[in-house]
C-alpha cells in the first residue's frame, strides 16, 4: 500500500493510472473495498438525519430546550451538566484507541492479542449502549417523547430517539459484529488462509461509528 | 501454474503489509489516541463554562473537525490509501454540503411562514429544566 502511495507521481497521475490502464482500480482487498463503499453510503443516512434535524430545528418557533441541562446528572448534590454524554464519548474514543491496536496485532497474526483487544473493545461498546439505556429511561421517566417533551420544542424528542436511536443500533450491531470476528480469530479460523483483512474491516466499521458520534456529540448535544 | 503465482503475489502481499506497518508504530495510535481524549476533553468544556454566541458554535466545528480528521486519516488508514480510494471515499458525501445549504434555506423560509402568518414568536425565551421540575413540584 504505502509503496504505492509514497510513488514519485503526481495523485492525478496516480488516479489517471488507475482508471485508464486495463487492470483493477483499488489496490486493497474486495472486503475492504466493499465496507468502505457501505460506511460512504452509512455516510449518506446519518447525514440526513442531521441534516434533518438542522431543518426542522431552524424551522421551530417553540423555544429549543437546553440539552446541557436536560442531560445533566446530579452527582454528589451537584448538577453536572451534560456529564454522561461526556463519559460515553470518551469510552467511544478509548474503545477506538483499543480496535486499532486489535488491527495492528493482527499484522503480527498474534491471534491472543487481537482477540481480546477486540473482546474489550465490545466490552466498551456494550457499556456504551448500557449508558445510552439508562439515558433514554431518565428522558422517558420525565416525559420525552417523540412527540412531545416538558422542555421546549416537540423536534427535540423526535431528533432525540430517531438519531441517537439509530446510533445506538448501530453500535449494538458492531459489539455483535467484534465478539463474532474475535471469537473466530480465537478459534484460528482466519489461519487457512493466512488471511487477517477482517479484522482492519471490522476495525473500519467501528471506528466509522465513533465516526459519527463526534458529529452527533457537536450538533445534538453541545450546539 | 497460475495458482502458484497468485500464491507468490499473497505472499508478496503479506510481507507489504508489515513493511507498511512497521511505519507506524504502536506510539502514532496512542498519541492519536490522547490527542482525542484532550480534543474531547476541550469540547466538553465549551458546554461546561457556558460559552454563547459566535466562539461557542466556532469551538464546537474546530474541535468536531478536527476529530473526525484524526479518527478518518489515522484510525481508519485513510491517510496511507492511495487517492484512487480517498476520492471515492470523501468524494461522494462533499455534495452534503448542497443539501445542508438547501435545507437551511427551507427550515429559515418555514420559520419566516410560521412567524409572519400564523403569529407564531418569532423569539421564544428558551426554558430551564430546573423551572420545569420546581412546577411539577408545586404541582403535586
Amino acid at each position: 500500500m504505502t509503496e504505492h502511495a509514497l510513488n514519485n507521481k503526481s495523485h492525478v497521475q496516480n488516479i489517471i493510472d488507475d482508471w485508464s490502464a486495463d487492470k483493477q482500480a483499488y489496490s486493497v482487498p474486495w472486503g475492504k473495498l466493499m465496507m468502505w463503499l457501505f460506511l460512504v453510503s452509512d455516510t449518506f443516512i446519518f447525514s440526513v438525519f442531521l441534516v434533518g434535524y438542522m431543518s426542522v430545528r431552524m424551522a421551530a418557533t417553540e423555544p429549543w430546550p437546553y440539552p446541557s441541562e436536560v442531560f445533566a446528572l446530579e452527582l454528589f448534590g451537584q448538577n453536572v451538566p451534560l456529564i454522561l454524554i461526556a463519559i460515553m464519548t470518551f469510552i467511544l474514543i478509548t474503545s477506538s484507541g483499543t480496535m486499532a491496536l486489535a488491527v495492528r496485532y493482527s499484522h503480527y497474526r498474534d491471534k491472543k492479542k487481537i482477540a481480546m483487544f477486540m473482546l474489550i473493545t465490545a466490552l466498551f461498546g456494550a457499556s456504551f449502549v448500557g449508558m445510552q439505556a439508562f439515558e433514554w429511561t431518565k428522558l422517558i421517566s420525565e416525559g420525552v417523547r417523540p412527540w412531545e417533551n416538558p422542555f421546549g420544542a416537540h423536534q427535540f424528542g423526535s431528533v432525540f430517539f430517531m438519531v441517537t436511536g439509530f446510533h445506538g443500533l448501530h453500535v449494538s450491531i458492531g459489539v455483535i459484529y467484534l465478539l463474532i470476528v474475535a471469537f473466530k480469530v480465537n478459534k484460528g479460523d482466519y489461519d487457512k488462509k493466512n488471511n487477517y483483512d477482517i479484522v482492519e474491516i471490522t476495525g473500519l466499521y467501528w471506528h466509522f461509528v465513533d465516526l459519527v458520534w463526534v458529529f452527533i456529540f457537536a450538533f445534538f448535544y453541545l450546539w | 501454474m497460475s495458482e502458484s503465482i497468485v500464491k507468490n503475489n499473497e505472499i508478496e502481499g503479506g510481507a507489504a503489509a508489515h513493511a507498511d506497518d512497521q511505519q507506524h508504530p504502536i506510539g502514532v495510535y496512542l498519541k492519536v489516541w490522547i490527542l482525542l481524549f484532550v480534543l474531547s476533553a476541550f469540547s466538553y468544556m465549551v458546554d461546561y463554562f457556558d460559552f454563547q454566541g459566535m466562539l461557542r458554535w466556532a469551538l464546537i466545528l474546530v474541535f468536531m473537525f478536527l476529530k473526525a480528521g484524526f479518527i478518518i486519516a489515522i484510525f481508519m488508514h485513510v491517510m496511507w490509501e492511495r487517492m484512487t480510494l480517498i476520492t471515492t471515499i470523501l468524494g461522494p458525501p462533499t455534495v452534503i454540503l448542497l443539501l445542508i445549504g438547501m435545507m437551511a434555506s427551507e427550515g429559515n423560509y418555514v420559520f419566516g411562514t410560521r412567524v409572519d402568518y400564523l403569529g407564531q414568536p418569532a423569539a421564544a425565551e428558551r426554558i430551564h429544566v430546573a423551572d420545569v421540575h420546581l412546577e411539577e413540584e408545586a404541582e403535586h
